[in-house]
């Protein structure tokens, strides 16, 4: 049964580049190139490093704002999770910068930060941050309750509890929670390079489109859902050899 | 009348209880969940808490562990009154509560380890109560890869391991099926022959009651009291196969459904 | 929490908030951060004004087209999908690419191809919002009780009548759930097309105030925005509290 699923997707792949390809030879608009005219470029862009420098450039404010994000973000999480009073008074603002248009903040972190790599790390942590937030509170405040009662009657201290229970029994939706921070990330990412100022491969994009490079446009776009959706799948398999247990449910059916 | 007893097991002297509970009421809110309630566990033996839902029965089972307070009254363990979860009692919980990310061997030992005893001499308990409760080569097995009736083995293996003296059991087999859970109460007669310790045991299945327990206190709900406790007497010797046809069983089994009958909803 | 033995409601910290933005403000500790009770007088003078009315025409019907279409194609797309098991192979790997994909890197390509109007705002909104969409529907759909089906047959009830007195309602729960994700992420999708498509709407009117500095203002769009984020997104989840009373017992 591999098989089919696996000749299903590739089919399906086939049919979108297909429909590309022709799309582009019909064309449909002189600013669509054919699927093969983008791979070309991305072919050339990949051998003669172009893109290596450009992911170098773009990945960096990625990274740095994913870590304070998850180390920050897991660390607020988890005492909004332990504490209703902290919880009173900081889970309003996350829910708040879950739901808003963080983008509009991005004239303003442009005026304070100017257009450096520390604006950049800013829009990935906005973006990144509160759904980390929400997440690892929610993850530790719906420990079952069963198993922190076990290790209460068993005599454990608090800290025991916090570190031997509420934390392993949180890390799977916390982990998540990563995956989608990073995910927010990315956007947060690509957003700072088209507006701010083009860097990395958000200059390939804007300038390609300048000079109606249309092929090298597409193929550094292609580029990166392409590399955002293999590291987030990464991430998803990970999760799940970390946590197979924890998949199934917490061991109370 | 089973209670009228010539057994010598049953002249237990009133000072040899090894849990009491005195007077002890719970107030949730308006909900009034215990009321003045007082009872006795003879030391060393099987006590059932039966009755049908609403009758405070867990409640009462988590105020003697310790893990929910007492709005008034005491509960005494040998004695001294309780205030908290102690070296003394240990639980068995309803779902299990097993750690779904250690192996079994770990959380059979996590009584010890959050004890602090050390990480070899733990685990030498812990493997001798899997063996004890029939999992032996299951040590480095996950909760997912076990079946209900072998979860709840290792969530009894943890309790015995701590060694306390009250073995407290919230309907421990009520989330298995209906082969496990005959098997188990077969076993239970076994175990607290073996064992020289005071078990509490919370169900609401009133065959299961009169099977395993050497004494069974029946809850009302509305208010939660004690309405009678039955001590069946004649065959609890008899040997695990032939107590379910026994007449003494069969009778007690009737007339505790009698009385309860009209507090099913 | 509970202070002084009443329970305080759940979003009330924003008064303390508000109350430290309006310190804040006073001690003129950044020139970013203008007094709160200036904001709420400047939002109070900006509404009623014919820019800020226009800017919040051009933006609702941006937001509200890219909605529409994202509804409109995505649920019956979804429940397509998790109805038929061939079209889910096909199509579930390309939704799951686009949920999880940095759907700002395709702004350029739409605008490429579709210029730089409002139509490409919508099209962007209606891209961000209706992969979730689409991919709640499937899972309402892949989740109703087969018992449910199998009543419905054995009753004798037609397709149709299966579907609007049946599976419609027992889906329906997983659907709002979506359209509520998904009408957040449209609100994303508005601002982020229309601060790199075509200044207008609310987008125009942040360029306009943060270059000009007028930070009172600024913040005042800002709240309205996500104050009728917030509102939509509340409204939603009443009406999905008010199907799911049924939702847990679906099962």
């Amino acid at each position: 049964m591999i098989n089919r699923s696996l000749m299903l997707k590739l089919l399906s792949g086939l049919i979108v580049f297909g429909a590309w390809e022709i799309a582009g030879r019909v064309p449909i608009s002189y600013a669509f190139p054919t699927f093969l005219e983008s791979m070309a470029a991305l072919a050339r862009m990949t051998f003669d490093g172009t893109i290596f420098v450009a992911y170098g450039e773009t990945l960096r404010p990625l990274v740095v704002g994913v870590a304070i994000s998850a180390v920050f973000g897991i660390g607020i999480g988890l005492w909004i999770g332990l504490s209703k009073q902290f919880e009173w008074l900081f889970s309003p603002i996350f829910i708040v910068m879950q739901a808003a248009p963080l983008a509009a903040l991005i004239p303003i972190l442009v005026m304070i930060y100017g257009i450096g790599l520390t604006s950049k790390v800013f829009v990935v942590c906005i973006m990144a941050m509160p759904v980390i937030v929400l997440n690892t509170a929610s993850a530790v405040r719906n420990t079952p309750v069963s198993l922190k009662e076990m290790a209460t009657s068993f005599l454990a201290a608090d800290r025991d509890v916090l570190l031997k229970i509420i934390l392993p029994a949180a890390s799977p939706v916390i982990f998540s929670g990563l995956r989608l921070g990073v995910s927010a990330g990315f956007i947060g990412a690509i957003l700072s390079e088209l507006k701010i100022t083009p860097t990395g491969v958000g200059d390939i994009i804007t300038y390609s489109r300048s000079i109606a490079d249309y092929p090298s446009m597409y193929a550094a776009i292609f580029s990166i859902i392409l590399l955002a959706v293999l590291f987030l799948n990464l991430l998803e398999k990970l999760e799940n050899i970390l946590f197979e247990g924890n998949n199934r449910g917490y061991v109370s059916d | 009348m089973s209670q009228i007893k010539p057994d010598a097991r049953q002249a237990i002297p009133a000072t040899d209880s090894a849990v009491s509970v005195r007077n002890v009421s719970k107030v949730y809110g308006d909900v009034q969940a215990l009321k003045d309630l007082t009872l006795d566990f003879p030391r060393g033996e099987l006590t059932s808490l039966l009755g049908p839902s609403g009758c405070g029965k867990t409640t009462l089972l988590k105020i003697i562990a310790g893990l929910l307070p007492a709005t008034s009254g005491e509960v005494l363990i040998n004695g001294r009154a309780v205030t908290g979860p102690g070296p003394d009692r240990s639980f068995v919980f309803q779902d299990f509560a097993l750690m779904p990310w250690a192996t079994v061997l770990r959380n059979v030992a996590f009584g010890l380890e959050l004890r602090g005893v050390a990480k070899s001499e733990r685990e030498a308990v812990a493997e001798k109560y899997i063996a004890a409760v029939g999992l032996a080569g299951f040590e480095q097995k996950y909760p997912h890869q076990l079946s209900g009736g072998m979860r709840q083995r290792v969530g009894l293996a943890r309790a015995l391991s701590v060694k306390a003296e009250v073995l407290l059991l919230d309907e421990p087999f009520s989330a298995v099926d209906e082969q496990t859970r005959r098997k188990f109460q077969e076993d239970m007669l076994e175990l607290v022959q073996n064992e020289k310790k005071t078990f509490i045991f919370v169900t609401h299945s009133i065959e299961e009651a009169v099977y395993v327990s050497d004494q069974i206190a029946i809850l009302l709900p509305r208010p939660s009291r004690v309405s009678e406790i039955i001590r069946p007497a004649s065959f609890r010797d008899k040997g695990v196969a032939n107590i379910r046809r026994d007449p003494e069983y069969l009778d007690i089994v009737d007339r505790i459904w009698a009385s309860l009958r009209n507090y099913v909803e | 929490m509970i202070l002084f033995g009443y329970k305080l409601p759940a979003l009330s910290s924003l008064i303390l908030w508000a109350l430290l933005w309006e310190v804040v403000g006073r001690l003129e500790l950044t020139f970013f951060v203008p007094p709160f009770s200036e904001v709420v007088t400047t939002l109070i003078a900006l509404i009623p004004t014919p820019a800020f009315l226009s800017a919040l025409g051009i933006t609702a019907a941006a937001f509200g087209a890219g909605v529409f279409f994202a509804i409109v194609i995505g649920i019956p797309v979804g429940i397509l999908m998790g109805k038929s098991r061939v079209l889910d192979e096909l199509l579930l790997p390309w939704v799951n690419i686009f949920l999880s994909a940095p759907l700002t890197a395709l702004v350029p390509v739409l605008m490429v191809l579709f210029g730089f109007g409002t139509r490409t705002v919508i099209i962007t909104t209606t891209l961000f919002a209706i992969w979730i969409i689409i991919l709640n529907a499937r899972a309402g759909v892949k989740q109703i009780n087969r018992s449910l089906v199998e009543m419905a047959r054995s009753f004798g009830a037609s397709p149709l009548d299966a579907f609007f007195k049946v599976y419609f309602w027992a889906a329906l729960p997983e659907i709002l759930g979506g359209v509520r994700i998904g009408v957040i992420r449209a609100v994303k999708g508005v601002i982020i097309g229309q601060l790199l498509i075509s200044i207008v709407g609310f987008g125009a009117l942040f360029e306009l105030y943060s270059s000009k500095f007028l930070m009172a203002e600024f913040w005042a769009v800002l709240i309205v925005l996500f104050g009728l984020a917030f509102a939509l997104s509340e409204f939603l989840a009443y009406l999905e509290r008010k199907v799911s009373y049924y939702a847990s017992s679906r099962g």
